[in-house]
């Protein structure tokens, strides 16, 4: 399974470069701490993103009447849960490679993972404004 | 004389990125807070499982306390110290796995 291999891998090499910054120190040169500052203020601000999608998630468990469909209220919370935990281990692995990339004067990392949230969160905004309209008709 | 510069911020950086990180590190502990009594309410339904992970949810919020004032006060030079910004970004992944097993064992 050299696929696999490869993938795990990849993944070693990620979590290396989260936990090891001191590897860092040997590539490139140390950066003005305002530029490490800004990364890390970033890297909060995606993890208060993720922290409200969790928050959302645990809101929609504990607060939301049963709905029609069976489960869909525990469906709509891990969906919430789970992208929350999504946008926590992508906050770390981008702080650490713009950390690198800031020491190594290259350009920033880019990503394609703010488009792809913006649209989830969207979709599903737009699911809840149909099964809104869709209850207030039926009720009437 | 090289003194302080004649900007009237007494030597500060002008762009307050310390006292700006503080308060992002303030406000993420505050999320964290509000994620936590959440999570402690969903995992108490009076059994010992239920106990365990509502310590294990306390446990990583007050990690994230203590690494959130060790950035904040400025002892940002030791390798720990830089290492456990990951474990706060690993610990709220985790958060959400637990989170999701609570959620799960409402439905069994």
């Amino acid at each position: 399974m050299p696929a696999a291999k490869r993938i795990i891998g990849v993944v070693w090499q990620a979590i290396r470069r989260w936990f090891d910054p001191s590897d860092l120190d040997s590539v490139g040169s140390t950066p003005d701490y305002r530029f490490s500052l800004a990364n890390e203020r970033t890297f909060l601000a995606w993890l208060r993103t993720g922290l409200a999608l969790i928050a959302g998630g645990l809101a929609a468990a504990q607060f939301l009447p049963p709905l029609p469909l069976r489960h869909l209220r525990e469906a709509i919370a891990v969906t919430l849960l789970l992208l929350g935990g999504t946008v926590a281990v992508r906050a770390v692995d981008h702080w650490s490679r713009t950390e690198q990339a800031i020491r190594l004067g290259r350009r920033l990392p880019a990503s394609r993972f703010p488009a792809v949230l913006a649209l989830i969160v969207a979709v599903g905004a737009l699911l809840l404004v149909v099964a809104v309209l869709a209850r207030g008709v039926s009720d009437r | 004389m090289s003194g302080l510069p004649a900007d009237g911020t007494g030597g500060r950086d002008p762009g307050l990125q310390p006292e700006r990180t503080r308060l992002a590190w303030r406000r993420t502990g505050l999320a964290y807070t509000v994620v936590a009594v959440l999570a402690v309410r969903l995992a108490l339904t009076g059994d010992v499982a239920g106990a365990l992970l509502a310590g294990a949810t306390v446990l990583a919020w007050w990690a994230t306390l203590v690494v959130g004032w060790g950035r904040a006060t400025g002892r940002r030079q030791s390798r720990l110290d830089a290492r456990a910004v990951p474990l706060v970004a690993l610990g709220t992944a985790g958060l959400a796995l637990l989170c999701v097993s609570l959620v799960l064992r409402g439905v069994w």
